[in-house]
């Protein structure tokens, strides 16, 4: 089945940000029909991104976040506004997934702030960020103010979710797997480069074969 | 199987008294710290390769050439010799020149180091490590190996007719270990070689080097150099022991919690829960050890940390003691008892002279 990982940055409790989140995975879910919705909440996290960030390597319930991201067929992410960017608990999650890993993959961006003034955040942080990554960023993000939850009669925050949700599930499953993407850590363990490859690529990169074998 | 230590060189301030030791002592201290693991029975002492403060360790065969001079039986090793910014062509005759100085006393362990600004002080980038790693010691195996090296490559000026002197006692070359943290691709390479690999295996999770063993293990035996069992693992291992387990924890805990690598991150008890460390009696640190081969299998050296985060002389020399009275002799026989007859001991000088005449004499009779 389709899997989608959500991941929310939001550090209240309740959280408006996770508030976005679940109305933007509701909306996936309607758009792909059958999915199965894995949430990430990163408040729960904050201590081992910190460890991770020190000693290296992922622990316990961030190591099983990060496989999810890994086996995610598409990925939502919201993240409160926090000085003009996305959050640093929201970054250092993002600083500990391995190159590679979103290689390909279908990103929908969404943000929270108090104040609609902080709504090119997504244009202007978050969409570079996951275009360095490689990830599929879709058009449309969606940005919530807090004064967009008591504004229904517009209608305009239900019609970006319903959109941005759209062209999501419109991208997942459809990025071709054989394109080229990074090998990771994990691929070398599941069938290693052989050593004559690694030292033909070693004296001249230039003859390097394509990364995906 | 082999029981030692391994030391970085670093220069920490004891977080207890905010004394810091200064480079002269810290490099007397090494040499100390050497000879008694000698006199604790144990077989190994290796030093570390670091071009950048806080460490003193710049010039390991220096050291190891001046340890091995005032010991008679331990073997000198690395942790690690740097392949990726160390001239291949230096690596041969530094460490052959040692070959001969210790009568074959000595072993090296190949690494790469993680200290960007390293790479750009010697001309290289720290982006081509792999690649270094695999064309350097491509040459330096050749070296070792033939009497008259032609070669061209990327990372260094081409040979022409050249021969790396001393040849290497006896024909055979010193034993080379492959240590990495986290790389598949020194796996493979130590595989390819039938060389040893090492896991530093101290700062991960076991799971990560259960992983990294088992790709060795496997690729040593499809290159054909025996079965998988009988690859040539190494280990490390950092513990701080006191007779009861209590006085081992309060003790410790200001070093672990100041610790230059993991400080102010995970808890003690969360890091002692998730790697190797052991910070306990000395049977917590055998039960501990002994569990090591419970994901890894039967191998055949153990170097344990035990000099860092700024613990005192004093303090580093007990813990050889202890390791030396209580924790190796009991491993020793645990270990042996559980070993098969077909796994083999690390290679040592003695071992690979016999394994060539061996050689030798098959192909002449």
């Amino acid at each position: 089945m389709t899997t989608i990982a959500v991941v929310s940055g939001g550090l209240g409790v309740p959280s408006s940000t996770r508030l976005l989140a679940d109305r933007l995975a509701s909306a996936t879910a309607d758009a792909l029909g059958e999915v199965d919705l894995e949430v990430i909440e990163l408040r729960p996290l904050a201590h081992s991104l910190a460890d991770h960030l020190l000693t290296g390597f992922p622990t316990g319930e961030l190591a099983t976040a990060i496989e999810t991201i890994r086996e995610a067929d598409g990925l939502i992410v919201v993240t409160p506004v926090f000085s003009a960017s996305y959050s640093g608990l929201f970054k250092s999650f993002v600083d500990v997934l391995e190159p590679g890993l979103l290689d390909g993959k279908p990103v929908l961006i969404a943000a929270t702030a108090g104040t609609s003034r902080h709504s090119l955040v997504l244009d202007h942080a978050l969409r570079p960020l996951f275009s360095y990554l490689h990830a599929v960023v879709v058009p449309t993000g969606v940005f919530a103010a807090s004064e967009d939850f008591g504004d229904i009669s517009s209608g305009q925050l239900a019609e970006r979710i319903q959109r941005a949700a759209g062209e999501l599930a419109a991208l997942v499953g459809k990025v071709d797997p054989t394109a080229r993407r990074r090998r990771t850590v994990e691929d070398e363990f599941a069938d290693p480069t052989p050593f004559a490859e690694l030292l033909r690529n070693a004296s001249d990169p230039g003859t390097a074969a394509p990364p995906t074998r | 199987m082999q029981f030692g230590i391994f030391t970085v060189g670093d220069v920490t301030t004891d977080p207890t008294t905010g004394r810091t030791p200064s480079e002269h002592e810290r490099i007397k201290n090494t040499v100390a710290i050497a000879k008694k693991a000698e006199e604790a029975g144990l077989d190994v002492v290796a030093v570390g390769q670091h071009h950048n403060p806080p460490f003193v360790a710049s010039s390991p065969t220096t050291t190891m050439a001046y340890i091995a001079a005032q010991t008679e039986r331990i073997l000198l090793s690395t942790a690690t010799t740097l392949i990726t910014t160390t001239d291949p062509v230096r690596i041969a005759e530094d460490y052959g020149t040692l070959q001969h100085l210790t009568d074959g006393r000595m072993d090296l362990m190949l690494g790469r180091g993680n200290t960007g600004p390293v790479y750009p002080w010697f001309g290289k980038d720290i982006r081509d490590g792999i690649d270094l790693a695999i064309e350097n010691y491509a040459l330096l195996n050749r070296l070792w190996r033939e009497d008259v090296v032609d070669w061209q490559g990327r990372f260094r000026t081409p040979l022409q007719g050249f021969t790396s002197t001393p040849r290497p006692l006896d024909g055979v070359p010193p034993f080379v270990w492959h240590g990495s943290i986290r790389s598949p691709e020194i796996a493979e390479q130590a595989a390819f070689y039938g060389d040893g690999f090492f896991s530093n295996h101290i700062f991960w999770p076991a799971s990560h080097t259960a992983q990294m063993v088992e790709l060795y293990r496997r690729r040593f035996e499809h290159y054909g150099h025996g079965t998988a069992e009988e690859a040539i693992v190494g280990l490390g291992g950092q513990v701080f022991m006191r007779k009861n387990s209590q006085d081992a924890v309060r003790e410790f805990r200001p070093y672990f919690d100041n610790a230059p690598v993991y400080g102010h991150g995970p808890s003690l008890e969360e890091f002692t829960a998730e790697t190797p460390l052991t910070v306990g009696s000395p049977q917590e640190v055998i039960e501990k050890t002994l569990g090591f081969r419970d994901y890894v299998g039967d191998y055949q050296r153990q170097l344990f940390l035990l000099d860092h985060a700024g613990l005192p002389l004093k303090t580093v020399l007990e813990q050889l003691d202890l390791l030396g009275e209580e924790v190796v002799p009991v491993l020793r026989k645990e270990f042996a008892a559980l070993k098969p007859a077909h796994v083999p001991d690390a290679p040592t000088h003695v071992s690979l002279v016999a394994a060539a005449e061996r050689v030798e004499t098959a192909v002449t009779t």
